[in-house]
């Protein structure tokens, strides 16, 4: 353990890991409540899309993929106006095409396998310090807009047309949340992968909402969670040398598992 | 302070989706401290006319004032309450508080990027005494029973104070105990806060013997007067829904009933 903190590269993780366990789940709450679980995994390719074109324009592959998720979430939103009815249309087109385009550009990129494995499972212990500069900074920024805007990311959340009828600007602050959404996806894929990053925006949520008894509580709860998924994924990861982006995630799942047992068996009593 | 202008002042508002039309040359004109029914069958153009009123669709034909001001220049829209019919059917699974859910209602009203005050956390407080739930303040509102959800919901359209208060079908789907407690609680918050109601039903029933004026849909806008008159006149009742326009447009008087 001692000895795990003492190496730069594990702190390096460390750091990156915390800041996404906070920043994944708050923002995933609101994606779950939204009904918007399946909205990251779309953002997550189309990040990965960007970042096979950051490698073969030379290009930091962070940043590509930073812009390449925020305009996504934006032209999800245009797309939803156009399957008004099936919302979910929007996120399934998007995510085909970004995949699709993501498999050409890494094919046109081969040569570095290592560095494709590392964003589509995750390689958060060859995190650079530079990467851990971007991932803090752009985390801060998504939290303190999380700050700000909880009150009516919570009235849209729970109720949109009542927070319409109150006069809150809708369309204003959904577009900003779903920027949020792709910082958060941007920042998460570094650390647990391109299929894993909903994931990790998800489960530790899915733990929260079964026990939580208030909003605040949920978010509470949703990060709780996944601190403590990527602090015992990644000792966990590192002690058995397994794949940490894995570990983390699967560490997610059984704390989810533990709870809902938990549940069943004291109604059983 | 009592101003001349009606609360509600639509003028000749036609409305359609595509060719059709829901609303045919509307003219309402709902006074300061009215108890206004609007009825009328499924179908009838109440939900799109409330919609026009509250802003979440276009007038695109005649003009509609909030207050004295057009709908889509009015900007203070606390002073108005609403409660939706589909309030009823939210996500249940929602993990949020009673006391959470009622203070959604001053998010606008606080401002963007202010958090909320004390004198927010009273007025929540407030609102929930006044519908009988602030033992419930801090309990999950998927967890309440359908009239105790209503009340959360009547909360929430109160917390910012608002002179004017809009329900859609406020009963539907509540039993008959709770559909009383609805009505008392109406009376009580015309008592207490002179405010203006208009309560919104396909249903004629209990209604007209609680409001002191009913308003008559269906694409047109057949009566507008007191519930006595509507009532005398089986007529109007019978011809309900079909061609014959029968508009008794006579202005409902003023009598300051809690104003």
């Amino acid at each position: 353990m001692i000895e795990m903190l003492s190496l730069a590269f594990m702190q390096r993780a460390l750091v990156a890991g915390l800041i996404v366990a906070v920043v994944a789940p708050s923002i995933g709450l609101f994606l779950v409540l939204r009904r918007l679980a399946l909205y990251g995994d779309a953002l997550s390719h189309v990040t990965l899309a960007g970042v096979a074109t950051g490698m073969l324009t030379n290009t930091y592959p962070v940043a590509t993929g930073l812009a390449f998720a925020v305009a996504a979430s934006l032209g999800m939103d245009w797309l939803r106006q156009s399957y008004r009815r099936y919302s979910e249309m929007a996120v399934a087109i998007v995510l085909a095409g970004a995949l699709a385009l993501a498999v050409i550009l890494l094919s046109l990129a081969a040569g570095s396998t290592g560095e494709i494995m590392a964003y589509l499972f995750g390689s958060i212990v060859t995190v650079s310090a530079t990467d851990v500069r971007v991932i803090s900074v752009v985390g801060a920024a998504v939290l303190l807009c999380l700050f700000l805007l909880y009150k009516e990311l919570l009235a849209t959340t729970f109720d949109e047309e009542y927070a319409r009828v109150g006069g809150l600007p809708i369309k204003a602050i959904n577009m900003l949340f779903y920027v949020l959404v792709a910082l958060t996806v941007a920042l998460t894929m570094r650390v647990v992968g391109a299929l894993l990053v909903s994931s990790l925006m998800v489960v530790p949520v899915g733990a929260a909402l079964q026990v939580a008894r208030s909003f605040r509580g949920a978010l509470l709860l949703s990060v709780a969670f996944g601190i403590a998924s990527v602090l015992a994924g990644l000792t966990l990861a590192y002690v058995l040398d397994l794949a940490p982006g894995g570990t983390v995630v699967f560490t997610a799942v059984a704390i989810l598992l533990l709870i809902l047992a938990y549940k069943r068996l004291r109604r059983i009593e | 302070m009592v101003t001349t202008n009606p609360v509600i002042d639509v003028r000749d508002v036609s409305f359609g989706y595509g060719k059709d039309l829901v609303l045919d040359r509307i003219n309402l004109r709902v006074a300061r401290g009215e108890y206004l029914g609007l009825i009328g069958p499924n179908g009838s153009g109440k939900t799109t006319l409330l919609r026009l009123i509250l802003g979440l669709l276009p007038v695109t034909q005649g003009e509609i004032r909030l207050f004295g001001t057009p709908v889509q220049r009015f900007r203070d829209r606390w002073r108005v309450g609403y409660v939706a019919q589909k309030a009823a059917s939210f996500n249940t699974a929602f993990p949020a508080t009673v006391e959470e859910v009622v203070r959604t209602g001053l998010t606008a009203r606080r401002g963007l990027l202010k958090r909320f005050t004390s004198s927010d956390r009273l007025a929540v407080r407030q609102a929930l005494d006044r519908v009988g739930l602030l033992p419930y303040k801090d309990r999950l509102v998927g967890r309440l029973s359908g009239g105790q959800q209503q009340r959360v919901f009547i909360a929430r359209a109160l917390v910012s104070r608002p002179e004017l208060l809009i329900l859609d079908e406020p009963t539907v789907g509540v039993d008959a105990s709770a559909e009383g407690q609805f009505y008392r609680l109406i009376r009580s918050l015309r008592k207490e806060m002179g405010l203006t109601v208009i309560l919104v039903s396909h249903d004629i029933g209990a209604i007209t013997q609680e409001v002191s004026s009913l308003a008559c849909l269906n694409r047109r806008l057949f009566y507008h007067g007191s519930p006595a008159d509507f009532g005398t006149d089986e007529q109007l009742c019978e011809f309900y829904g079909h061609e014959v326009v029968r508009i008794v447009h006579h202005h409902h008087p003023e009598e300051g009933e809690g104003a």
